[in-house]
């Protein structure tokens, strides 16, 4: 079965997503076990599938047994492999955390809920695993389509935002498949090894440099990179919280993913950054996606409202980076690709069970937390403090690569937006720190907790404890992560980067 | 806003036509496009699948995974559309509507009223006035049967003329949507229920993805219907070929069932009553 | 001039599908009412799927479905210049159906949003948005 591991990452949870469907009409309680259980299992096969590449190099899977071009491949290589890995480890955890709420809010529907979720982590690791340019527009838009639905039934304005994401979403997605069509007219092929092999003959036609253009300006609208973001606030602020903790960890990384496969496969480095010249105009658009996002964020009393600026943010640092076009950049991006979907799901999680614990959204409304909330707070600052980026967690060590590939490069205006963007989410992170912490809690029972140990009279009222433990293990994997950020460098990014680059 | 439509329209319009001068002439024979792959897919197709539709080979075995995923992304909409608009309490108003069904004269029962629920004569209806054309009712009753009969032959016949699962599967669920619209959804419902919808678009996936995982158990890999051959008592050819057929029936359920699903909550806006 | 007329009348497919995605994507970007969004959207999913099909024609070739249909001789016979290309139509047929359905999910979000606001203007949605 060993050989399979790579389809079975992504043949279980669809076949079980099916199952639930049916398990939805007859009994309601076998929804979360299947869906635990295969997510269990993608998430051990993934693991399974990241073992072989460390050992063999790149895993190839033929689906249909025929060879590309032939056929669809599965392309596994260190790049895809610890991206499945994440997928399937936030998937899993934000399954298990957010059955309270799930099962609360959508009593009535939990079969299709469910199925729309798994279907969504399928279409996730079916974009990672995919060798085919074109299956991944299909997948894409099973992301995206069973995205639109979760997030579309969330409270207030959210089917409002998730239309207009849908809109964004298909022009992104028609656009990376006209880019596509446009590579298949030059070419006639579809897979990305063999696109990579025929380009170079023609990397002077018109045809070529159009693709180049569509396939990027769709994938930097479906990853919301500024200033095509703004869909992204809206859906993900607006979304049920059990779906935002996993759309906001994942969607966005998932598309900087394709952006770095697609430049690094099927344009290679020698198109992308030698002959087009284009680095330095794409770091400085990510400069001022970084200054806009942060600024965006401070604009706002929201909180979930403000970690989806940081996200705007936070994307604008993975793609400078991989612009960059060196070494330290490259895998400063890569590897924040895995942080951000560890550090993003931390907060995200922190910010549901207090919404859920809570009635107010704005950040005034967090006074007197730390009391009430321990453990869900001391979770939140930690993935607060590593997306400021405070050792030893792991949000300091990809923006140390990202900052040391932006002094290699001599890009100082990355450098400085990076320490900008950092300053800004200190102050962002510490007055949500300060409300919480010092601020007197006013509840009507008469707590008169003023300063010092005063906090008798504020009942504890913590998130359930499934919630607790997940979130808690998250946190944990923030500093495990940050621990062997090196060893993740050395054992799997370095791999990824090709020769040519210094 | 007209400004900003403008200047996108007008940027994606010139980067599209910027790479129209180094397009191969249209219907261009030596044109990249068919001369690298495309050979091969018609001139092995047939000997492979013993399927003289190119496209059907192609569609359901060369690139069977694309199409598990298709069959996926239309079973996501269905269940999307469930998921957004079905309410399952019940609307109480203060006056309710019957019709009884020899006459077509409506009733109206005040709250309170006696209603004439567990008659056979009366239906419950939900507008106030809603048309009884005997020549529509009878016509689609006539149509109904043969272009479920045309559906069938379309998915069967996909090896051999344009067709298969998909084109098969839409007509099968227009001839009930024609049905519900030609009288209401409730008397659909009647002979199809919401679950059997929900069930069969399950199973039609399932069937594509399962003879997948048999072809995976046999020892060949995912979707290599040639391992079917030892289950089905024949060659390996000719196992291609019923697994074709096996994904296109699977394919056509859930497709005919998902076009219903589409249908009964978005004209009923997922109150699943009289609808349109 | 007579260089763009040639082009136009070898590759007017390609033509008239640059023009459909810019009416859609207009009609997407401009218009104020949500259904007309969605037509527009439809609009340039389908002139995708033109494109695509232009890829396909080959001038003197027939549909992709084999003349000697049964029989093992029948690859002998098949020359591939004979019949248009099949792969684009397949991954058209993929195409078609996401784009029914996006088409699906997009009025379902509609229908929710029209049960919520009262109305499909976009400008009347935002006064009620901003009003509260």
């Amino acid at each position: 079965m060993t050989a399979h591991y790579s389809a079975l990452l992504i043949v279980v949870p669809l076949v079980v997503a099916f199952m639930v469907t049916i398990a939805g009409w007859i009994d309601k309680r076998w929804c979360f076990p299947l869906s635990a259980a295969a997510l269990l299992a993608t998430f051990l096969a993934s693991v399974g599938v990241l073992a072989e590449v460390q050992q063999n190099g790149v895993v190839e899977y033929f689906m249909a047994g025929w060879e590309p071009p032939v056929g669809i491949n599965l392309r596994v290589d260190h790049l895809n492999g610890i991206v499945l890995v994440a997928i399937a480890a936030v998937a899993l955890l934000n399954l298990l955390g957010t059955r309270p709420i799930v099962e609360k809010t959508y009593a009535d529907r939990l079969g299709a809920f469910y199925t729309l979720y798994i279907l969504l982590v399928t279409g996730l690791l079916g974009i990672t695993a995919t060798g085919d340019a074109f299956n991944l527009y299909v997948l894409i838009e099973i992301a995206a389509l069973t995205g639109y639905a979760l997030i579309g039934m969330g409270p207030g304005r959210a089917s409002l935002s998730s239309l207009n994401y849908l809109f964004m979403g298909t022009v992104g997605a028609s656009l990376y498949l006209l880019g596509v069509g446009y590579l298949y007219l030059a070419t006639g092929t579809l897979n990305m090894v063999d696109l990579a092999a025929r380009l170079p003959e023609i990397y002077d036609s018109r045809l070529v440099l159009s693709a180049f253009i569509l396939c990027l300006a769709g994938l930097c609208l479906k990853m919301g990179f500024f200033p095509l973001h703004a869909w992204l606030p809206n859906a993900y602020a607006h979304a049920p919280s059990p779906v935002s903790s996993l759309v906001a960890p994942l969607v966005t990384k998932v598309m900087i993913y394709v952006m770095v496969r697609v430049m690094l496969t099927v344009f290679t480095p020698v198109f992308a950054f030698e002959r087009l010249q284009l680095g330095g105009s794409m770091v400085w658009l990510a400069v001022i996606a970084i200054v806009a996002g942060s600024f965006l964020a401070l604009s706002t009393r929201r909180l979930k409202r403000m970690l989806t600026f940081i996200i705007v943010a936070e994307v604008g640092y993975m793609v400078g980076g991989f612009w960059l076009g060196n070494r330290a950049g490259i895998s400063g991006a890569i590897l924040h690709i895995v942080n951000d979907a560890a550090m993003t799901f931390c907060v995200f999680l922190a910010a549901a069970a207090i919404q859920q614990r809570n009635e107010g959204e704005t950040i005034d409304d967090l006074q007197g937390l730390f009391a009430k909330m321990p453990v869900t707070m001391a979770v939140f600052v930690v993935g607060g403090l590593s997306i400021i980026g405070v050792p030893p967690t792991c949000g300091f060590f990809s923006k140390w690569y990202l900052i040391s590939g932006g002094l290699a490069a001599g890009h100082y205006g990355f450098v400085a937006a990076l320490l900008f963007s950092s300053l800004i989410n200190l102050v962002l992170f510490f007055r949500i720190f300060e409300i919480a912490f010092f601020e007197p809690f006013t509840d009507h029972h008469g707590g008169h907790g003023h300063g010092g140990e005063g906090v008798h009279g504020v009942a504890i009222e913590e998130a359930p404890l499934q919630m607790l433990v997940v979130m808690v293990t998250a946190a944990v994997m923030l500093f495990a992560l940050g621990l062997y950020a090196g060893d993740i460098v050395e054992g799997f990014v370095t791999h990824v980067i090709p020769a040519g680059i210094l | 806003m007209r400004a900003l439509a403008l200047i996108t329209v007008l940027m994606v319009g010139g980067l599209l036509f910027y790479g129209l001068p180094d397009f191969p002439d249209w219907g261009d024979p030596v044109s990249p496009a068919s001369t690298h792959l495309s050979p091969f897919y018609i001139e092995q197709g047939a000997a492979d699948t013993h399927a003289p539709n190119v496209v059907t080979a192609v569609l359901a075995y060369y690139r069977g995974y694309d199409t598990m995923f298709e069959a996926a992304v239309i079973f996501s909409a269905g269940l999307a559309c469930f998921f957004l608009l079905r309410t399952f309490q019940q609307k109480s108003e203060e006056t309710r509507l019957y019709r009884h069904i020899p006459t077509g004269v409506t009733l109206r029962i005040e709250e309170g009223g006696k209603t004439p629920a567990g008659s056979e004569e009366f239906e419950p209806i939900d507008s106030h006035w809603v048309p009884y054309d005997m020549i529509i009712n009878m016509t689609c009753r006539l149509i109904v049967p043969f272009v479920q009969l045309f559906a069938l032959y379309v998915i069967a016949h996909g090896h051999y003329s344009p067709g298969g699962g998909f084109q098969g599967g839409v007509l099968f669920g227009a001839a009930i949507i024609l049905f519900a619209i030609s009288h209401d959804l409730r008397s659909v419902f009647r002979r199809l229920q919401e679950k059997a919808v929900m069930f069969l678009s399950a199973v039609g996936v399932l069937i594509y993805a399962g003879t997948g995982v048999v072809c995976l158990v046999l020892g060949g890999n995912f979707l290599d219907y040639s391992f079917l051959a030892g289950m089905l008592g024949v060659d390996a050819v000719m196992a291609r070929s019923h697994g074709i057929l096996i994904i296109e029936i699977g394919v056509g359920l859930a497709v005919m069932a998902v076009m219903v699903m589409l249908y009964y909550n978005l004209s009923s806006a997922g109150r699943h009553d009289e609808g349109l | 001039m007579e260089a763009i007329l040639s082009s136009f009348l070898t590759k007017y497919n390609y033509w008239v599908f640059i023009g459909l995605v810019m009416i859609g994507l207009y009609a997407l970007i401009a218009k104020r009412n949500l259904v007309k969004k969605i037509i527009g959207m439809n609009i340039a999913q389908t002139a995708v799927i033109l494109f695509y099909v232009s890829i396909g024609a080959k001038q003197g070739s027939t549909i992709p479905i084999l003349d000697s249909s049964h029989g093992h001789d029948a690859h002998h016979a098949v020359q591939a210049i004979d019949y248009i290309n099949p792969l684009p139509h397949v991954l058209m047929l993929t195409a078609i159906v996401v784009s029914v359905a996006t088409l699906g999910v997009a009025l379902a979000l509609a229908i929710k949003v029209y049960q919520q606001y009262g109305t499909l203007e976009e400008d009347e949605i935002q006064a009620q948005i901003d009003k509260t």
